[in-house]
């Protein structure tokens, strides 16, 4: 204790505060019961995610994981009373469909958000552009299914081509707007320090803008990836589907998802098994691409 | 206004004692209808170190960044004047600004290294002139005259961005040296950097100078007086409404410093500016 006066009289009895933790104060409770609450809903909300999870799991898992998964993984889907067979001319089709919509719309997006991000941020182009895309982004994606049916699929006929067209449009904005803002987030003075050293714009872009802003834009592409990869809508007017592997880009082809679709329907015990298979091969698949963008995305120094 | 306050607005043109680099002449430069540097020849000397000093706003930084036309990059620039490099006028029609850039070469203020290797951070300028010899022999020159060979060789593999602020500003020197230039610009290379890094970074100056010629923006007048072989100093001008910089005076740095022939600068290396 000090011996120094604060106050002019000493003679007051200086009271030892309590400093302990009062649980039943009022703003002790609210805090307390706030604090519950923010922990209660979190909890909630990963309920869904993890009971689908499980769901997925436990239903699927059965084939995917048992003894015939190899049979499950590349047979023909089975007819009717039919035991056995698998999902693989589905497997097939959308990776064949997502890699058609990604070799169009990845390109395409990555060059659009060079555009809007670097060559001319401001412009009246760019700002339609960048609203259209913003728009675009909630677009009904049976919209694009209708688009693409309108485009190709009168004249050429139903085809995995047209499907890979429909989930190119609907990756599309998700791509562009992913790549403009992975661009904008190099900083300004690494691209000062390219012009600096005379790159051109060009160089710039190629050297510096791009392998910088990789991280950013392959988390965009794999978004969409994920996103179309998950679709069925447009496909129905566009891929139908096919029980059979593909032999050539312009012919029907199967999708996971429709089959997903129609076998859910069927009052066959095989056929609802092989849906939940398929389902969490879908979601497998979006998990590895996943995986695959992050250790490609990262930088390698 | 007064003939004579008029005059004190134009500084008398600096002529060199030796060779003239870059001979800039600076008119008029705006940006949209702001202008910002007006009425400035500023002759940048052949293996010297011109230092260039005066207040925040006087243009000072803008000047350097037109030597190699930096400042392009920003739209609504605009350069009136003309600035000289053997013999041809940089911001003539035909003169293409990349090329340019690869003789006249920019550190800059912050540390800005690629995120990339400390090797390919060096042979970024390299490859992209296509430099057929050999590279990694390149690089370590390069690295040694920067003064950081010693303490990134075991390590060039790893990040530029790894390295300390101090080291990444000579790893920028570096990269900027390694495609050997002809000038270097340095847009207040020690401004981020500790005392002891900034030290560093002024012997590396001074030893460069034997190769290339420097000109060097400061706020720190002492480092000035340290490594500049010529000084220019500049100020703002409010007298119209606006701020408009312009050199008031440029000489060899000991004439600057101790015995100016201007008041403001008397005033400004005194630090009685307000």
């Amino acid at each position: 204790m000090s011996n120094i006066d604060l106050v002019a009289s000493s003679d007051m009895e200086f009271t030892r505060p309590n400093l302990e933790r009062q649980l039943l104060e009022g703003r002790a409770i609210k805090n307390n019961v706030l604090t519950i609450l923010t922990w209660g809903t979190a909890i909630l909300a990963s309920v869904p995610l993890l009971s689908v999870m499980y769901m997925l799991l436990v239903r699927g898992g059965t084939r995917l994981f048992g003894a015939d998964f190899a049979e499950v993984l590349t047979a023909l889907p089975p007819a009717g009373f039919e035991m056995g067979g698998g999902i693989g001319p589905a497997i097939v089709g959308t990776l064949l469909m997502v890699a058609i919509a990604s070799a169009i719309s990845v390109p395409f997006g990555i060059l659009a958000a060079i555009y809007l991000a670097m060559l001319e941020p401001k412009g009246k182009l760019a700002t339609t552009a960048r609203f259209l895309a913003k728009v675009l982004t909630g677009f009904p994606s049976i919209l694009a299914g209708v688009f693409v049916y309108a485009v190709l699929v009168i004249s050429f006929g139903y085809s995995a081509l047209a499907g890979g067209v429909a989930l190119a449009v609907l990756m599309l904005p998700t791509v562009v707007l992913a790549a403009e803002e992975a661009i904008k987030q190099v900083p300004q003075r690494m691209k000062d320090a390219a012009y600096g050293i005379g790159c051109t714009r060009t160089q710039v872009i190629w050297k510096v803008v791009l392998p910088t802003g990789l991280p950013g834009i392959l988390t965009g592409v794999m978004l969409a990836i994920a996103g179309a990869a998950g679709e069925s809508a447009p496909l129905l007017f566009t891929a139908l589907f096919s029980n059979y592997f593909i032999s050539e880009l312009m012919e029907p082809t199967a999708s996971l998802s429709i089959l997903i679709y129609n076998f859910s329907g069927m009052p066959f015990e095989n056929q609802i098994e092989l849906a939940w298979t398929a389902s969490l091969v879908l979601v497998l698949i979006v998990l590895v691409f996943n995986i695959l963008a992050r250790l490609f995305g990262q930088p390698k120094v | 206004m007064t003939m004579a306050a008029e005059a004190n607005f134009v500084a008398d043109p600096f002529t060199p004692e030796g060779d003239t680099v870059i001979d800039c002449k600076v008119d008029k430069i705006f940006y949209g209808d702001f202008l910002a540097v007006r009425d400035s020849v500023v002759p940048i000397e052949k293996n010297k170190i011109t230092a260039f000093i005066g207040p925040s706003g006087c243009g000072k930084s803008t000047v350097l960044r037109s030597l190699n036309r930096m400042n392009d990059l920003i739209n609504v620039f605009r350069f009136e004047g003309s600035v000289m490099y053997h013999g041809q006028d940089i911001y003539a029609k035909k003169v293409d600004p990349v090329v340019v850039r690869r003789y006249i070469g920019m550190v800059f203020q912050q540390p800005n290294p690629f995120s990339m290797s400390i090797f390919d951070n060096v042979a970024f300028g390299l490859r992209l002139n296509k430099y057929k010899g050999d590279l990694e022999e390149k690089v370590q020159k390069a690295l040694e005259r920067a003064a950081l060979w010693n303490e990134v060789k075991d390590k060039l593999k790893n990040s530029g961005l790894s390295l300390s602020g101090g080291q990444q500003q000579r790893l920028c020197i570096a990269r900027a040296i390694a495609t050997e230039p002809d000038v270097l610009l340095m847009d207040e290379p020690c401004s981020a950097l500790d005392p002891i890094a900034t030290r560093q970074v002024e012997e590396l100056m001074l030893d460069l100078r034997s190769r290339f010629s420097v000109a060097l923006v400061t706020h720190n007048m002492q480092q000035a007086t340290r490594v500049g072989d010529t000084t220019a100093f500049f100020s703002v001008d409010i007298s119209k409404g606006g701020r408009t910089g312009y050199l008031v005076e440029m000489g060899p740095t000991a004439q600057v410093f101790d015995d100016p022939q201007q008041q403001l600068t008397k005033d400004y290396v005194a630090g009685e500016f307000s």
